[in-house]
């Protein structure tokens, strides 16, 4: 019951949305369906956790094999609560902001919610996809609508790439689903195949490209920080706090239990692919003078890390990612509500044209310096643990460049530290200048959806035991596969 | 049987009807509620119910497939009628004759949704043909109406030949024109005559359903013709034909797979690619719309590469979904007084019920899922992968539905995000929006339980 209203209520009260006439309410609709979908979430957290209520399952297209079967795992569980967390903070920080045709945008969230509620929850690969691409399609109107100059082109550029990378994950599903015995979509007829070596290479590349393109990895990130810095803020947030954590996602549950041998045979191609792209992209960080894109190629970064930590195939590097998927969630749009902030009070991103914010705005500089400290994994922060963990698993891992792989991912820690900070130094500390004297501090709002974020990098940094908790199950299947592969090859 | 001698009838009556009747409303009226009384009588036919029983010596037959797709075709042409009809009247003064034409079409189409004769092919086919041929060319002081109307019959006629000489060759070998007798022939070791006659088949085939490389008359048709008319032709007709298509190589060469599989492949890959990419660089909606039919001609053919229950089932929710989606879209665009990509620049803005259903029409086509064109291509691609087979030819496939996403998703930039100057005062009646919202419901409906559709297949 708890998955059917995670998805139902931002589908229906999205879909009622786009009939209102008045802006406020739609709004304030809006508002209160993502409180509802956050209630639901912690529900399902804590009193109506037994596992009757945790599932859903019925008859769909009993032709083809796929049922309408969804669940609330650890993993679940843990994205479809980032899920919920995001929209009522995204809301809560750009109330201000208006957008021409309000009733649409919002309306388009909430059907971007469902889909992305339904990526997390679903038992069935073709449900899987399904959601996948309604998760898509509400973003990619809602940057081309709203965005900024270059949106229509950008938009369409990541609109493409995805497209392609989904469609051949379709290929990819449907060849899984000849494979089966029974021929069925379900999750457990898939976890029960058993392919020739030839036949999971094939079928991890057609996977692969899909959520590699999502994350993205290195070669396919192209479309990211163009479509960061165009899309409107809101959006943004939406897109690379939690979307972005579909592709991770479609690796810890419909790629590595699947195609547990062709993932440990491309981990050694695929891991320097992530480090290159981290590195590359910290690089760039380290020259940006826009804001937007800053996170944007810090975001990159950091999701590099996260496939090189899935790729380590031990308990310490996915629980690590496990977390730190939440983490990175939570921590990056704390950055984007600042970076929103300062381009609406003072109307530019540039961090040149900026400085000496920590006088006008103190409320602002110490919600930006923790949340800054958060993203380059300071102690006692939730990107800590996460990182911690990957490291660990790196460290730990089967591959016989494990050292290389470390000291290069270790090399971009010391570098997205020298960017965030650098970024920090600039735009809070330093003299004022004619555009940052007539600042003034942040409002309620913010304070409000800054505040609940930096309890959340604190509690997640200092007590991260329930979250590994909720995951260690998750984590446990899929190592174990590894494990027993690992096994039966040094023997 | 019932629809075949209805629809016969139909076409009578509604040639008398212009002469005999001056308003173009009871015209159009009567056209309506014949269009309501055929598509009753088909599906009285599906419950086993039926008016005529005629002897027809084994040449027809009214299987669950054929009655189920004259439903679809059916529906169709009335969705067509109830948005597009009054339009026709823009063309030319034999309003009436104009439904008379299209009464005779669906003739033809059920013949050739039923045929169990090369003969009864080849009649409906030829049905089919001829009012085609007059209704491109009913805007007869248009040039471009005239032209095209001369290029469809001269080729048309061409390929005709070509399906007759077929069929004689055929009948050489079997001695029989029924598709069963020639089924029987030992498909290991076939005669030269029965392949030769075979492939004029399958070129004759191709031509009629636009495939690729016999589709070259296809855009200067669909673009010449009055646009009312392209969308019949574009959707129903294509979809029947693509009927017979599979129809013909299930039953009568089913055991010659091994002949004609590569052919199949072939003019598969040619019209993916053909259709996507010309597709691409067309600057009107009208011609791109004339490419996109061949590439989803392209994604049809996968049935018949594939040929298995699936590809049938497919094929049938494909018809809908495509007829749907395109009668929609061309039902919008005869409004338009300019078609190219530009004249829908802003369009979201003055006619947003408008835009918000062509982009679930376009969405549909483009194949994102929740809309009937996904699991259409979805089948599709499942029929030709069975087995896990022919990886390559799907890999391809997709490649170019996601170059298909580049034009389609050109008109909702252009109808969104793009700020129009062009004075869009078309007006609409809501009658006409109402019909247009029916059918967006209903692409999405086939696109969320096509069972709804494909249960009927099981009666």
């Amino acid at each position: 019951m708890i998955p059917v209203l995670l998805i139902l209520v931002p589908l229906l009260t999205g879909l009622v949305t786009f009939f209102f006439k008045d802006e406020k309410a739609a709004r304030s609709l809006t508002f209160f369906s993502s409180l509802l979908t956050l209630a639901v979430s912690i529900l399902g957290l804590t009193l109506l956790k037994d596992a009757k209520n945790l599932q859903y399952q019925c008859d769909w297209l009993p032709a083809l094999g796929s049922s309408f079967s969804v669940k609330l795992d650890g993993v679940g569980q843990l994205l479809c609560l980032l899920n919920a967390i995001a929209y009522p903070l995204v809301f809560l920080a750009t109330w201000k902001t208006s957008y021409t045709n309000a009733k649409n945008f919002f309306a388009l969230m909430l059907l971007a919610q469902a889909g992305m509620m339904g990526v997390f929850l679903a038992m069935d690969a073709l449900l899987f996809y399904f959601f996948w691409e309604l998760a898509l399609i509400p973003m990619y109107f809602l940057c081309s609508q709203w965005g900024g100059e270059k949106r229509i082109q950008v938009t369409f550029k990541f609109f493409i790439y995805t497209f392609i990378g989904s469609l051949l994950m379709l290929i990819g599903i449907l060849y899984l689903y000849t494979q089966t015995p029974t021929h069925s979509f379900n999750i457990s007829a898939f976890y029960n195949l058993t392919l020739t070596n030839k036949q999971e290479n094939i079928v991890f590349w057609l996977m692969f490209a899909a959520f590699a393109i999502k994350m993205p990895i290195f070669p396919l990130h192209t479309w990211q920080p163009d479509a960061y810095e165009q899309s409107p803020s809101a959006t943004t947030m939406i897109l690379s706090g939690v979307m972005v954590k579909m592709g991770v996602f479609g690796l810890i549950r419909w790629l590595f239990p699947v195609l547990t041998h062709a993932s440990f045979q491309w981990g050694d191609f695929i891991t320097p692919l992530a480090i290159i792209g981290m590195i590359y992209a910290s690089l760039i960080a380290l020259r940006q003078d826009d804001l937007k894109r800053l996170v944007a190629y810090s975001s990159i970064a950091h999701i590099g890390l996260l496939c090189a930590g899935m790729f380590t195939q031990n308990t310490s590097g996915v629980q690590g990612v496990m977390i730190q998927m939440f983490s990175h969630g939570i921590n990056i749009i704390g950055l984007w509500i600042v970076v929103e902030w300062i381009e609406r009070n003072m109307g530019t991103r540039k961090i040149s044209e900026l400085g000496g914010l920590a006088q006008k705005a103190p409320g602002l500089a110490i919600f930006l310096v923790i949340i800054s400290l958060a993203n380059i994994a300071l102690p006692l922060t939730n990107a800590f643990v996460g990182e911690f963990l990957i490291f660990n698993g790196i460290l730990g891992s089967f591959t016989k460049y494990y050292v290389w792989f470390t000291v290069m991912a270790g090399v971009c820690i010391i570098l997205a530290a020298a960017y965030t900070l650098r970024m920090v130094r600039k735009v809070l500390f330093g003299e004022t200048n004619e555009l940052t004297v007539k600042a003034t501090d942040i409002s309620f709002n913010e304070k409000l959806a800054l505040g609940i974020i930096v309890v959340l990098i604190f509690w997640a940094g200092v007590y991260p035991q329930q979250m590994l908790n909720l995951t260690s199950e998750a984590t446990d299947t899929i190592v174990n596969k590894f494990e027993t592969l690992r096994a039966s090859i040094q023997k | 049987m019932n629809a075949l001698i209805l629809s016969a009838i139909l076409g009578v009556v509604m040639m008398f009807s212009g002469a005999f009747l001056k308003q173009k409303t009871t015209v159009r009226n009567i056209a309506i509620v014949g269009m309501v009384l055929l598509l009753l009588v088909n599906i009285l036919e599906m419950r086993g119910i039926e008016f005529f029983k005629i002897n027809t010596h084994g040449m027809i037959a009214f299987d669950q497939f054929a009655l189920l797709f004259n439903s679809i075709a059916f529906f169709s042409t009335l969705l067509y009628f109830l948005l597009s009809s009054k339009d026709m009247e823009k063309v030319g003064i034999n309003y009436a004759e104009y439904f008379a034409l299209i009464f005779f079409i669906l003739c033809g189409i059920t013949l050739t949704s039923s045929f169990k004769s090369l003969l009864i092919l080849f009649l409906g086919i030829e049905i089919i043909s001829i009012p085609l041929y007059i209704l491109t060319g009913s805007d007869k002081r248009n040039l471009k109406s005239n032209e095209a109307s001369l290029k469809y019959f001269l080729l048309g006629s061409f390929s005709t030949g070509l399906m007759l000489m077929g069929i004689a060759l055929i009948y050489g070998v079997s001695a029989s024109f029924d598709t069963s007798a020639i089924s029987f022939i030992d498909g290991a070791k076939p005669s030269a005559l029965l392949v030769a006659g075979m492939l004029l088949l399958l070129f004759s085939m191709a031509f009629k359903v636009s495939a690729a490389p016999f589709h070259f008359w296809t855009p200067d048709v669909y673009d010449g013709a009055p646009t009312v008319f392209t969308s019949f032709m574009a959707t129903i007709v294509k979809a029947a034909v693509f009927i017979a298509f599979i129809r013909l190589f299930d039953e009568a060469f089913g055991s010659l797979q091994a002949q004609w599989k590569l052919f199949i492949a072939i003019v598969t890959v040619a019209t993916l690619f053909i259709g996507n990419i010309t597709a691409v660089f067309q600057q009107s909606v009208k011609r791109m719309l004339a490419y996109s039919s061949i590439a989803q001609a392209g994604f049809m053919m996968l049935s018949l590469y594939g040929m298995n229950t699936d590809a049938k089932e497919g094929l049938l929710l494909y018809t809908a979904a495509y007829s749907f989606a395109t009668i929609g879209i061309f039902a919008v665009l005869i409004k338009m007084s300019d078609y190219t990509f530009e004249g829908f620049n802003g369009f979201a803005k003055h006619q947003p019920l408008l835009a918000a259903t062509t982009t679930i029409f376009l969405l549909s086509l483009a194949g994102i899922p929740l809309t009937g064109g996904f699991l259409a291509k979805f089948y599709m691609l499942k029929a030709a992968m069975a087995g896990g087979k022919n990886l390559w030819l799907v890999i391809f496939a997709v490649l170019m539905a996601a170059v298909s996403v580049y034009y389609y998703f050109r008109v909702i930039q252009a109808m969104y995000f793009k700020d129009g100057d062009a004075k869009h005062t078309i007006e609409v009646s809501p009658a006409f929006k109402w019909t247009l919202v029916v059918l967006a419901a209903l692409v999405i409906l086939l696109g969320v339980f096509p069972n709804l559709l494909l249960n009927w297949f099981y009666f």
